[in-house]
């Protein structure tokens, strides 16, 4: 979630009456963004990814405005042809789309340079997926001769001073020697051209998506007229930024001109899929979604009247009118009528939902097998073991103690950043890292465990097979076989069920002291005496037993 | 106090103690003097100093010992007494001198510059040092053999001047004394402990009741010692449940009392349950790499959801949406990783529902799991509570109801919904408890109202589908005063069997 500060001063213009710091506060939070603080004439808030509109402060304020009810409905904004072209070559089947405007008028002062600075940055890192699907450019519109052309190039052969460098360089040095150039470069890996914005005098504007031509791509204080690119892999990704961008600059003053976008004709067969003919860009204008308004009562249970509906859409920025609602070009996410309602609730108040709770009949209940966990925790803690919970991840070293699968089953995790980057297959690796951490507190120390266990397994749709285990560890001077196998049994008589055990080997078990579980003839789990080469490279000076139960399998045999 | 009363509770050791204060009043002497060890003994006076008989009083003092070399002196006598008996009033050589009185050159040397500064002793210079007698010296007495013959170890008060002086010459000689810093411990009577001394106390009182005395009836002759009860015990704590299981368990029973039924499901899921399903675009920023595990392989989808899902998020489907308009990826969906959010059992779960058996109310508290590094505020697994109602007739002001019902049984009384964002709700709410002692509004979970695009594609159909959720650290923190979330998964065990029982 973006979080942007916003200059408080320029905010409160906006806003079209006065609101005290703790209404300001509050208005902020039941708009819907997260309020950070209000200091300092800054106001530090979170802006939701559906709410791009609202990263800058003239965005942020268009909202407030309408929400408080001082400039209620929706924003129109005029546009008028510049005249200008933008032809878009076939070559940019890398980012094949582009969306253009001007805007004039302006005199961009300091605050809304800063303001223009942090929508472009906070945009391309959300809503353009840090600069993946699309990036946006800002140009003084003075040094720059139409028509442009937004053509892919080989970067070897062509030359440009970067945003921010002294000197002109090689395209192809930005990658390397630009920051923008480096930080990107990720997006651009088996490109051998980069998509340029070039002018009719062949000077370059931008190579995207990493950085403007330090000549043309320069914004000041003082800048009157701006040309304005949005570029990327999704047309209607950008034409929402680029919208997003104009309408801030027309709420400055900026009056806003099209141009025309030609794309290569509709019958053109061209690999890009950028083939969709001349549009003519930005457009502004508004949408339309039909909108039934017994939803709002339905969803919401609220009883509204028309008027009082109309009221809350204009409260949104939107208008309603006979079951069909505008929507302003800016706001990227309307989906579904559903959209609208979650607006109506916000301009009705959270605050104001009266809670109410149905006189439904529905039956509770715990899963069969948790109950049957609970009561195994239970029978435990009566036999004095107490209970752990160690991590499902864990090193591949710790797991290796008591590795029963062979290694091939040992689920590793694919992208881990820590060194716990695996799934655990036993629960008892676990329990002995406990027993190591525990050596300076009270004996004996009896424990056991109850949590998931996982190992490969093509038969399981993620071909992972998961079991839910208990391991149980008695730890103390004294502590052998025949303690091991009396918690057992007495577990299991509560169970009513009578085990059987039967001798087997184990690398990880002094020999002769390792034994299978047999309820019902079923393998249920494993006893034995911990082998001491294993408590020493666990570290652990003092003797273990342990017990290694399937829950599931004793759960199935109790409820056959 | 009664001085009756205080007898009758005297413990064994004690009236073992008292008769020997008489005369004793050194805790090396008193442990002689009683026939305990020094152990018992200390702890016979402690209770008596507890039960306000006498004082201890413990002091440091320097204490003088003989070391190896004055052990042998104390046998063989001091060596400038053995030189001087060997000397005649004729002159001898000084190896012939060491040779009769068997000492060494080095001893030899120290003793004879005693004797010449006693002006016992003559020197004259030959070939080699010649000494004799002096001339009227008859007799010498070392004041260090004297000395010797005192009782060691001795405390440095009880010496003279004069022998301190003789302590501070011995010092500088070789292994010969030792002065060291011992505590030693007295006994100070108070008027009890005096009147105590003076009782007849009975050192033959019953401390346990035995099987054998209730079979032969002999407890009736007996007397019981009255234990102090009001002195305390050493600690001892039972076998327990982890305490985050203690505050899990709690959380299912609010559900179930509220008439919800538990989910359960796998850990390893599909991208497609865990994200797609949820109608979550697959390029959201949330679902980047480095946010979730991911495991090796491919999972296989079922294939009739699976274009049902991927309609919906190229197109919006039949669902009335526009959807995300993207080329949906079917590699994406196959991903196997492990689950991020509890949502995808709710996600399960109404898929698995028929029309018949709605209205439905739904929980699950369950472990999800997010690839960060451990830090104090941060964990790779963590429980998540999960509550989902499927009722056609459910609104958001049903939403609230069950939140205040639900937040109530937890302990917050007032709530608040404020707007929020989550890609698989509409509304989205943030939900924030007033905190009884903080006095303050607290965030602790969210909730909403599932989006159509995913009630329809799952349960076939449209209906409202209420959702909450919150993360369970928050609640452990508070409850258990953590400050460090890692102490969850410490498994300290003096920490568990002491931790307080959810109490809730």
């Amino acid at each position: 979630m973006p979080s942007v500060t916003l200059n408080q001063k320029v905010v409160e213009k906006l806003l079209g009456k006065k609101l005290s710091l703790e209404d300001l506060k509050d208005r902020i939070s039941m708009l819907g963004t997260d309020l950070d603080s209000i200091s300092d004439g800054q106001i530090k808030v979170e802006i939701f990814p559906n709410r791009p509109d609202l990263l800058c402060e003239h965005g942020f304020g268009r909202a407030l405005s309408s929400f408080i009810g001082s400039h209620k409905g929706i924003r129109l904004y005029k546009v008028v042809p510049s005249g200008h072209k933008v032809i878009v070559d076939p070559s940019v089947a890398m980012r094949p789309f582009t969306v253009c405007a001007i805007v004039r008028g302006l005199s961009i002062t300091e605050e809304q340079l800063a303001e223009l600075i942090q929508l472009q940055e906070k945009l391309a890192t959300t809503h353009g997926r840090n600069r993946a699907k699309s990036a946006y450019g800002i140009y003084p519109l003075a040094n720059i001769s139409f028509p442009l052309r937004y053509v892919a190039m080989d970067p070897t052969t062509v030359s440009f001073q970067p945003l921010g460098f002294g000197h002109s360089m090689k395209a192809s040095e930005v990658l390397e020697l630009h920051p923008k150039g480096r930080a990107y470069a990720h997006l651009t890996k088996g490109w051998t051209k980069y998509p340029f914005f070039v002018d009719a005098k062949d000077s370059v504007l931008c190579m995207l998506p990493f950085t403007n031509s330090e000549d043309t791509g320069k914004v000041s204080v003082g800048t009157k007229e701006l040309f304005l690119e949005s570029s990327g892999t999704d047309l209607r990704n950008c034409q929402v930024a680029l919208n997003i961008m104009v309408t801030a600059l027309a709420d400055m003053g900026g009056k806003v001109e099209s141009l025309e976008v030609v794309y290569p004709a509709k019958s053109a067969k061209v690999k890009s899929g950028n083939n969709i003919g001349t549009i003519v860009t930005p457009d502004l204008r508004a949408t339309t979604m039909k909108f039934d308004a017994t939803y709002v009562e339905k969803v919401l249970g609220l009883k509204l009247k028309n008027t009082e509906l109309v009221d809350l859409f204009a409260r949104m920025g939107f208008v309603y009118s006979k079951g069909v609602v505008s929507i302003p070009c800016y706001r990227a996410d309307i989906l579904h009528p559903v959209d609208f309602v979650e607006d109506i609730a916000i301009a009705y108040g959270y605050e104001n939902f009266k809670p109410v709770i149905p006189k439904i009949a529905t039956i509770g209940e715990q899963d069969p097998f948790e109950k049957f966990i609970s009561k195994l925790r239970v029978l435990c803690v009566g036999l004095g073991i107490t209970e752990v919970v160690n991590y499902h991840l864990a090193s591949r070293d710790g797991l290796s103690l008591f590795l029963e699968s062979e290694d091939s089953k040992l689920v590793a995790l694919k992208n881990a950043i820590s060194e716990h980057n695996h799934l655990r297959q036993s629960i008892l690796p676990g329990l002995l890292k406990t027993l190591s951490t525990n050596q300076h507190n009270e004996y004996p120390q009896e424990i056991f465990e109850v949590g998931r266990v996982f190992s490969f397994d093509s038969a399981f749709d993620c071909g992972v097979r998961e079991d839910t285990a208990l391991g149980v560890a008695l730890c103390h001077e004294k502590a052998d076989f025949t303690e091991i196998q009396q918690k057992v049994d007495a577990l299991c008589v509560a169970l009513g069920l009578q085990i059987r055990i039967k001798e087997m080997t184990h690398p990880s078990f002094i020999t002769g002291r390792v034994g299978a579980l047999f309820a019902e003839k079923k393998v249920i789990g494993f006893i034995g005496e911990v082998h001491p080469r294993v408590l020493t490279s666990a570290g652990v000076m003092m003797p273990v037993v342990v017990g290694h139960i399937d829950l599931r399998a004793l759960y199935d045999i109790c409820h056959m | 106090m009664d001085l009756k009363a205080v007898i009758s509770k005297l413990h064994p050791l004690e009236r073992k103690v008292i008769p020997v204060l008489i005369t004793n009043r050194e805790l090396g002497a008193i442990s002689i003097a009683s026939g305990l060890d020094l152990t018992e003994t200390m702890r016979a006076l402690q209770w008596l100093e507890n039960k306000e008989a006498l004082t201890l009083e413990s002091k440091m003092y320097k204490v003088v010992s003989l070391d190896s070399n004055g052990l042998i002196y104390l046998k063989a006598g001091v060596p400038e007494q053995r030189l001087f008996d060997v000397l005649s009033s004729e002159f001898q050589s000084l190896s012939v001198v060491a040779a009769k009185s068997k000492l060494s050159v080095e001893e030899v040397t120290a003793s004879l510059g005693i004797l010449m500064r006693e002006r016992v002793c003559e020197s004259r210079k030959e070939a080699e040092l010649m000494l004799r007698k002096a001339p009227g010296a008859q007799t010498f007495v070392s004041t260090v053999s004297a000395f010797l013959a005192k009782p060691f170890p001795i405390n440095i008060t009880f010496l003279s001047s004069a022998e301190l002086d003789i302590v501070e010459a011995l010092k500088k000689r070789k292994s010969f004394i030792r002065v060291e810093e011992k505590k030693i411990v007295t006994v100070v009577l108070t008027a009890l402990g005096e009147a105590l001394t003076k009782e007849e106390i009975n050192s033959d009182v019953v401390n346990r009741l035995t099987p054998a005395m209730l079979k032969s009836g002999s407890w009736q002759d007996k007397e019981f010692r009255a234990y102090d009860i009001e002195m305390g015990v050493p600690s001892i704590s039972g076998a327990r449940v982890h305490f985050t299981n203690q505050a899990i368990d709690y959380i299912k029973n609010i559900w179930v009392e509220m008439g919800f039924r538990e989910m359960t499901g796998n850990y390893v899921q599909s991208a497609f349950w865990d994200l797609d399903a949820l109608f979550v675009p697959q390029d959201h920023p949330a679902r980047e790499m480095q946010d979730t595990f991911y495991l090796p392989g491919k999972a296989r989808l079922s294939a009739p959801l699976f274009s049902v899902v991927k309609e919906v998020h190229e197109t919006g489907g039949k669902t009335g949406s526009l959807g995300w308009r993207y080329p949906f990826s079917k590699a994406e969906s196959e991903q196997i990783l492990l689950r991020t959010h509890t949502t995808v059992l709710s996600a399960q779960t109404i898929a698995g529902l028929k029309k018949e058996q709605l209205p439905a109310k739904f929980f699950a508290v369950g472990k999800v799991f997010r690839n960060e590094a451990l830090d104090w505020k941060h964990l790779f697994e963590f429980d998540q509570v999960e509550g989902i109602v499927i009722d056609p007739d459910a609104t958001l002001a049903h939403l609230k109801g069950y939140l205040q019902e639900f937040y109530s049984k937890m302990g917050y009384s007032q709530i608040r919904m404020r707007p929020a964002h989550f890609p698989y709700t509409e509304p989205s709410l943030e939900i924030d408890v007033f905190h009884p002692i903080r006095k303050e509004w607290v965030e602790l979970g969210g909730a909403g109202i599932f989006r159509p695009e995913v009630v329809r594609s799952l349960l076939g159909f449209d209906c409202t589908v209420l959702a909450w959720g919150q993360g369970m650290g928050r609640i452990i923190s508070e409850y258990w005063k953590i400050t460090d979330i890692r102490v969850m998964y410490t498994n300290d065990l003096a920490m568990i069997r002491k931790a307080k029982v959810y109490l809730k």
